[in-house]
């Protein structure tokens, strides 16, 4: 026998993630798509489209949309929705502000962040969805390595990790009570150069801010942020002009820049490579404290 | 880096703080540069605040606030690294009380399982269960790591003494492939490098084992076994009459032209094509996820399943299965359970409980038919419907279960066919 049948490790995790995506749909009743314009999520929506072909996506996306955007991820998702012919929802956090559901945050380090979870959890409510879909995977943080492809929630959308349920094999536990729900992961073992490395393969555009640009920023805490109306800048912060890209992207006001002059996906690559700090490592809402990822998940944040 | 043709292994990593266990993951992930600076500078400063003069790498891998308090692990963590040979998924399951339901879980999918053995020490009760439950869940590859080499002057004879004394009691157990390495992970002896102090071993590094195993025969190409997933049917005037079942291929090899027979119905057609988002594919092995299309026109639904026609699984609702039990509260004898099976769900009522299975002895206690969490125990089910299925150790995929409690919708169990 020709033993010439194996798949490489993308092709692996690919398989993979397109089995948990047709599970959620097989599994679930009312299920979503968290979409935040992120490398991630896109890639998340990329492989849904591969996995129901030639059908289209059969849940809608949900965007929950802090008001704190880069205008290049809020373009390229009217575009991608409007191209695949997907369904998409916002869940606003200015309307949760204006309408006093949710106080804002005040001073140099005000982010919406915290808010977010509660408009997250409004809108998956509001929408009865028991499934959310979204694009964590567990190299990223060290409490998002301890999470299921199928995650559990109670019915006030809190994370229990002492006590997941096991996942084996491709044996998917997706039964609840009424009112709870599920967020269900399905690049949990990609890491943030398997997907460069994927997206790269397949050709997948991205929005342009990932790649060297030339941006105002000002230095913080050792991290460079885009300068913009909705961070305040104390005095001695300074705004200058240099060539940079983002690593991830986020809500503007804790997603920072990396000085970088890499263009394309193959330079991208390159660079993650020989990389000696982790992505999240642009990422200030991380650094809040030493658990700050764990105590959002347990509130709700995905 | 070639990424295009690299392999993913995954493996796990069993024993306690004290086997050196979080010493060699942390070695592994940092020789192969895949600790990054700031996770490094992270846990240097959480090590100091706990007062430890060292960089504790456990730290690296414990990550929940109460496993930093109480400086235990209490769930499986899993870890990821890469060479240019291959990527790396490492299921780290800890070793305390619900130490075998993590083993269990992390070894559901492991291509190779990482024995640890404190060289000073020997061959202990834990490094009996931990091999056991790698060979109870037919994990291919066991690799017997003979930790602290230093620490008995890297001496030959212990080396030898440790590895009879492992193969006296691993000819009880189901295992194809065993390997021994004398290492240090503390030093980074035949880890990443080969030591200049064991000159007398003369296989490989961990690394370079890891990197070069042959997994390219763990999957079943043998029995062709297509869950039926999920029916696409996009309903639009360009697919009008498309029906595509999708899967993720659990054994054998598909091609167009096969003759196939449908379960349970029983009905035979042949393969009309093989989709994927792609174009169509010549031929579907597992663990590939494709959509099957069928010459003639049956209704086929989840829990289905195509199989060649020369070739089937067991279709039957009484099954012998070895589960290990995951629940504070006991196996219920008589007690009814839903089971999960492939893509298929049923329910079952537990008709025996054959035998209690000491994991540290292997005796078989046919009087104890109390099963608390963490047993290992060989019962009979009678499921509400046909299951199709293969003994696990010919098709982890068709010959895997779980059940869940109707009650609270908890996992409580992981199940074997025999």
């Amino acid at each position: 026998m020709d033993f010439n049948y194996n798949l490489n490790h993308l092709k692996e995790l690919e398989a993979e993630s397109i089995f948990v995506l047709r599970e959620v749909a097989a599994q679930f009743e009312n299920p979503v798509l968290l979409f935040s314009g992120g490398k991630d999520s896109i890639l998340v929506t990329y492989l849904a489209m591969k996995a129901f072909y030639p059908a289209r996506i059969p849940f809608p996306l949900l965007h929950i949309d802090t008001g704190h955007n880069f205008q290049e991820t809020i373009d390229y998702r009217d575009q991608l929705v409007e191209r695949i012919g997907a369904r998409l929802i916002v869940g606003s956090v200015q309307d949760a502000i204006d309408q006093g559901k949710v106080v804002e945050e005040k001073g140099y380090n005000a982010s919406r962040n915290f808010l977010q979870t509660a408009v997250l959890l409004e809108s998956l409510e509001n929408g009865k969805y028991d499934a959310a879909i979204g694009g964590a995977r567990r190299d990223e943080e060290k409490a998002r390595a301890k999470e299921r492809f199928f995650s559990h929630r109670d019915e006030f959308g809190q994370w229990d990790p002492k006590n997941q349920r096991p996942e084996l094999w491709n044996l998917f536990n997706g039964k609840k009570q009424i009112g709870e729900h599920f967020r269900v992961f399905p690049i949990s073992n990609w890491t943030e150069l398997d997907v460069w490395q994927y997206l790269s393969i397949e050709g997948v555009e991205l929005p342009n801010i990932y790649f060297a640009h030339e941006r105002e920023v000002f230095e913080r805490d050792g991290s460079l942020l885009a300068a913009s109306e909705f961070i305040q800048r104390r005095p001695t912060e300074i705004p200058f002009t240099t060539t940079v890209r983002f690593r991830t992207i986020g809500d503007i006001t804790c997603t920072g820049a990396v000085r970088s002059h890499a263009s394309n996906l193959d330079e991208v690559i390159d660079e993650i490579a020989t990389s000696r700090v982790t992505e999240r490592g642009t990422r200030s809402d991380d650094k809040r404290s030493e658990t700050a990822m764990e105590d959002r998940k347990k509130q709700g944040y995905f | 880096m070639d990424f295009k043709h690299s392999e993913l292994l995954r493996f796990t990593t069993a024993g306690n703080v004290d086997d050196g266990k979080s010493t060699l993951i942390g070695r592994l992930l940092y020789d192969s540069k895949s600790i990054f600076e700031d996770q490094l500078e992270a846990v240097q400063k959480a090590s100091e605040r706990r007062g430890e003069s060292e960089v504790n790498l456990a730290l690296l891998t414990d990550g929940l606030k109460a496993e930093r308090e109480q400086g235990i692990t209490i769930d499986v963590a899993y870890r990821y690294f890469s060479t240019p040979k291959r990527k790396f998924i490492i299921a780290d399951t800890p070793g305390h009380t619900q130490y075998t339901r993590n083993m269990v879980t992390g070894a559901s999918t492991a291509n190779v399982a990482l024995i640890l053995v404190d060289a000073r020490t020997g061959v202990v009760e834990q490094t009996r269960r931990h091999s056991f439950i790698a060979s109870l869940l037919q994990i291919p590859h066991l690799v017997v790591c003979i930790n602290k080499m230093d620490l008995v002057d890297y001496s030959e004879e212990v080396y030898n003494n440790i590895k009879e004394e492992f193969e006296k009691f691993s000819y009880k157990l189901d295992v194809k492939d065993v390997h021994f390495i004398p290492i240090s992970a503390l030093k980074g002896d035949n880890i990443v490098d080969r030591s200049q102090n064991m000159p007398w071993y003369g296989g490989s590094t961990l690394l370079y084992y890891l990197e070069n195993v042959h997994i390219g025969s763990d999957h079943n190409f043998i029995d062709a076994r297509f869950p039926v997933q999920f029916v696409i049917r996009p309903n639009n005037d360009e697919f009008h009459d498309y029906r595509g079942y999708a899967g993720r291929v659990a054994a054998g090899i598909l091609k167009k032209g096969d003759d196939v027979t449908l379960l349970p119905s029983g009905f035979t057609t042949k393969i009309a094509k093989i989709d994927s988002h792609a174009g169509e594919v010549a031929e579907a092995f597992p663990p590939m996820s494709v959509t099957v299309l069928l010459e003639d026109d049956y209704d086929l639904s989840r829990g289905d399943m195509i199989v060649r026609t020369h070739n089937q699984p067991t279709v039957g609702q009484d099954l012998e299965v070895m589960i290990c039990w995951f629940n504070e509260r006991p196996l219920q004898l008589n007690g009814k359970y839903a089971i999960l099976h492939t893509t298929q769900q049923a329910r079952c009522v537990v008709k025996d409980i054959r035998y209690r299975l000491d994991v540290n002895s292997l005796h078989r206690d046919v009087d104890d038919k109390n099963i608390r969490m963490n047993d290992i125990a060989r019962i009979v089910l009678r499921t509400t419907k046909p299951l199709f299925f293969d003994p696990y150790r010919r098709n982890r995929n068709t010959g895997s279960i779980i059940l869940v409690d109707e009650g609270t919708n908890e996992t409580v169990a992981a199940g074997m066919i025999i």
